[in-house]
């Protein structure tokens, strides 16, 4: 096992340098660049000011040895400098990683136990009205905009039944400390993570559900019941386990994605995340952030695939021992 | 005082039979509206007795499964029995409840079933899973169960019982994996044992020995066994009575003498008389130059390994070299894992060989690549053993007999010109052309894969296990239509099967496969009457109904 992470280690890295070289090329390829976009906002878009400012964040030197310099900088651990906010790339993306773990995780964990939940209640009922109606409003919740049921619950928790906090992450200024901190970020956290936890539900819902049906029609099954074993034994021994393995493939996969990938409700709930420091980086050719933040969810993509594997290698005796 | 015609009687009743242990009584069993027919079962009746083996002999769809299913109470949920008893002790099982008829599983009787590959969970241990008949009845403690399971496990004679309990499913072979099921099916010692085709699925050999521990744990145990099989080898191997079974009804019931020796239904004798003889005709060798030449064939599987661990390897064909000569069928027969298989996939090259020589015609096919091999390849066709996943089902027939000649340049209303003409050529109307493969049964499609592999017209066509997935009275009837190809189109035939009673029958010469090499090749009357290599010889002798159909030649 040790030497199956340790390979698996070595091969994100290198995978890792493959996917931050490719992400540098395009971001160049891409018309605009931070210094014309800056001269442009500063009202001054002559060649001169423009050319200043390439000199300055080193965009007048030839790509590669730009990429050279960016790629040794980041093996000695340094993502660069946002020069739009005078900050290092590392100090803004860690101060808001928290944040957007914080929400992704929840919503992550809201939405694998309640659509797991939910699948194995439908497969448990399949053709029945209760079957129906969880699949309908799983996939309802999957159907519609994200970011009008984000508004549509503000408008209703937030406004009208003022239950709990509409946006932001604490209440500002409130002072709060230790356990009234977490409580009151808790109280933030519930629309966003809920919001994003019911949309990505129905995807587990689904594969639930049709994984469970797929195998309990299995031989094994079949056995288990010759045994005289009781129904909810079988279904949570012999049908459930089995039936968990695609969906532990899914829910690694979307995990990873996840942590990138919340910028639609980061922006509705004002979220201060990584979703929304990409989105303002990407509006600012903020080269250095963006590649930053790329970096980061890249390399939670690829330590959630690893979890997953070593994960599906618990699971699995077939993996874990062939 | 007793009088002595009481007595006698008594007497005689004791000799004659003993109380059955099962009565099924009239039964009838509802197929869903839309099926083939309205009933699965169709007012069956016979007896379990304890002690007797009675074997349910029928081809696909006769219900016999469905017999089995509803005894156990097993049946899928859309099939319900609308009539009749399944008397076990004085409780008909099909007005019970739900509980006392999960009570009765697996402690008043036990099934095995088919595929060992599949009837165990993957993700649980051996010994847990012999462990949780124990647990489904509330018998035992944990400890307890464990020890059982490999008490257990060393009676049904699996090697090393104590690494077996530890081991999980994938770690056992198809052999073990049935004895593990039949251990789990003893675990309660049950009056009943339902085995639903449990050595179908299992090589030769194997299933020699799976049979001989059923027919010993039976006898030991005083158990009455129904055995649901299709082959009558196997009923002449191990059954004491026999019911033939044909849409839903018994056809026939006797003694295995007397159903296998004097049939008295006409489906009956076409059945006995689909099975292929297992003697080699002595044929006239070829003398006709060799059409294919195979040297020194060698292709090697590598599994697992990565940056750290090294991988596993296996040969799975060692040093082969045969030549076929044109118009000859050469047989490959061996067991699964033998390499017969991949040695036909290497001659098509849908596998690439690691060295040796594959002469089509004088041409070295082993390495081509390209457009070279595209062309060449079609000189050599396949016909596959599975006839419902060798066919696209989203193409027409049509489209699938015409694909490979258009891909080879013939244009479009000649080659659908010609699949009409190939199609009854197979024995199939024309109008199939335009049905989709899902329209015809398993013999049909069988019959469509034949005249794909005919399309192109090829020199060579190699059958793997062609006929392994048909009904016995279909199977007939393939091999008969690809006897009647050969001849009229003078093919040359690469036969593999697993089937040495098929083999014997189509087969000029057989080269018999071990561990991917060729352990033995000669005239197929030759290794049927004097085979030279000791595993030819264990082969031929695990063929069940051997030694009955042995005595019937000489006797």
């Amino acid at each position: 096992m040790v030497r199956f992470i340790i390979s698996r280690l070595i091969k994100a890295a290198i995978l890792l340098l493959a996917i931050l070289t490719l992400n540098f090329l395009l971001i160049h390829a891409a018309p605009g660049d931070p210094a014309a976009v800056m001269a442009g906002e500063a009202g001054a878009a002559d060649e001169e000011f423009i050319r200043q400012l390439r000199e300055r964040f080193g965009l007048d030197k030839p790509l590669i040895t730009q990429l050279g310099i960016y790629l040794g900088g980041v093996l000695q651990g340094d993502l660069g400098f946002s020069y739009r906010q005078q900050v290092p790339v590392a100090d803004l993306i860690f101060d808001r990683l928290p944040a957007t773990l914080l929400l992704t995780m929840t919503a992550f964990v809201i939405a694998l136990t309640l659509g797991t939940l939910a699948g194995v209640l439908a497969s448990a009922r399949v053709g029945k009205w209760s079957d129906t109606f969880i699949s309908t409003a799983a996939l309802l919740f999957y159907a519609t905009p994200l970011f009008w049921v984000a508004l549509m619950a503000v408008l209703v928790f937030s406004v009208h039944l003022n239950w709990l906090p509409a946006f932001g992450f604490e209440t500002v200024g409130s002072g709060y400390t230790g356990f009234d901190r977490a409580l009151d970020v808790a109280r933030h956290l519930v629309l966003p993570a809920v919001t994003l936890g019911l949309f990505f539900m129905a995807v587990y819902m689904r594969m639930t559900r049709a994984s469970m049906l797929e195998v309990s029609q299995l031989d094994f099954v079949k056995t288990a019941r010759a045994k005289g074993l009781k129904n909810s034994i079988i279904q949570r021994r012999h049908i459930f386990r089995n039936a968990m393995l695609p969906v532990v493939t899914l829910a690694g996969l979307q995990a990873g994605q996840l942590v990138g990938g919340a910028v639609l409700t980061e922006t509705v709930f004002a979220w201060p995340g990584i979703g929304r420091l990409m989105f303002e980086a990407l509006q600012q050719r903020d080269y250095n952030l963006l590649l930053g933040v790329f970096f980061v969810s890249a390399a939670m993509v690829l330590l959630f695939n690893l979890i997953t594997d070593i994960l599906y290698r618990v699971v699995d005796p077939r993996i874990r021992v062939a | 005082m007793h009088s002595i015609r009481a007595l006698r009687a008594r007497a005689s009743k004791g000799t004659m039979m003993a109380t059955p242990a099962a009565r099924i009584e009239h039964l009838k069993i509802a197929l869903p509206e839309g099926a083939d027919r309205a009933l699965a079962v169709d007012d069956v009746s016979f007896d379990l007795v304890p002690g007797e083996i009675l074997c349910i002999v029928g081809e696909s769809g006769s219900g016999k499964s469905m017999s089995a299913n509803a005894m156990m109470g097993l049946l899928p949920d859309l099939v319900r029995p609308v009539g009749g008893r399944i008397l076990v002790g004085d409780k008909d099982i099909l007005t019970l409840s739900d509980k006392e008829r999960r009570d009765m599983r697996g402690r008043a009787m036990a099934m095995i079933f088919q595929e060992p590959m599949s009837a165990l969970n993957p993700l649980m241990k051996v010994a847990d899973q012999i462990a949780e008949v124990y647990e489904a009845h509330g018998l035992l403690t944990p400890r307890e169960r464990k020890d059982r399971a490999v008490q257990l496990l060393t009676e049904v004679g699996i090697p090393e019982p104590e690494k077996a309990a530890r081991a999980y499913p994938f770690q056992l072979s198809g052999g073990q994996r049935q004895r593990v099921m039949i251990a789990m099916a003893l675990a309660l010692e049950p009056k009943i044992l339902i085995a639903d085709e449990p050595t179908t699925a299992l090589d030769v050999t194997t299933q020699a020995q799976i049979l001989d521990l059923i027919r010993h744990l039976q006898r030991e145990r005083d158990m009455a066994v129904m055995f649901i099989t299709h082959d009558f080898g196997v009923v002449a191997e191990i059954a004491d009575r026999v019911a033939v079974m044909q849409f839903g009804k018994i056809v026939e019931e006797g003694s295995v003498d007397d159903v296998l020796d004097h049939p008295q239904h006409d489906y009956t004798r076409k059945l006995i008389a689909a099975i292929p003889r297992l003697s080699a005709d002595r044929r006239a060798a070829i003398e006709k130059a060799p059409i294919l030449a195979v040297e020194g064939l060698n292709k090697t599987y590598h599994t697992g390994g990565s940056m750290f661990a090294k991988g596993r390897v296996v040969h799975a064909v060692n040093d082969v070299s045969f030549v076929l000569a044109d118009g000859e069928t050469l047989g490959i027969v061996g067991e699964s894992g033998s390499g017969k298989s991949s040695v036909g996939r290497c001659l098509v090259r849908l596998l690439d060989p690691d060295s040796g020589v594959v002469k089509l015609g004088g041409v070295d096919m082993a390495y081509m690549k390209g457009e070279e091999l595209r062309r060449e390849r079609k000189r050599i066709q396949m016909i596959f053993q599975d006839p419902y996943a060798s066919l696209n089902p989203r193409s027409r027939v049509g489209r699938i007999l015409s694909e490979g000649p258009m891909a080879h340049g013939k244009p479009k209303d000649e080659a659908y010109q010609r699949a009409s003409e190939l199609l009854e050529l197979v024995g199939l109307d024309a109008s199939a052309i335009d049905r989709y493969p899902h329209e015809f049964s398993g013999g049909q499609r069988q019959r469509i894969g034949i005249a794909r592999a005919l399309a192109l017209e090829p020199e060579v066509i190699i059958a793997d296990e062609a006929v392994s997935a048909l009904d016995v009275s279909i199977q007939a009837q393939v091999l008969d239509l690809l006897a009647d190809l050969k001849a009229r189109l003078n093919l040359a035939l690469v036969f593999i099967t697993h089937d040495l009673r098929v083999a014997a029958q189509v087969c000029d010469r057989i080269a018999v496969m071990q561990k991917g090499r060729i352990v033995e090749l000669g005239p197929a009357y030759d290794i049927f009457n004097d085979p030279r290599d000791a595993y030819t010889r264990s082969l031929i002798e695990a063929i069940p109904g051997r030694e009955k159909e042995l005595a019937a030649m000489t006797g």
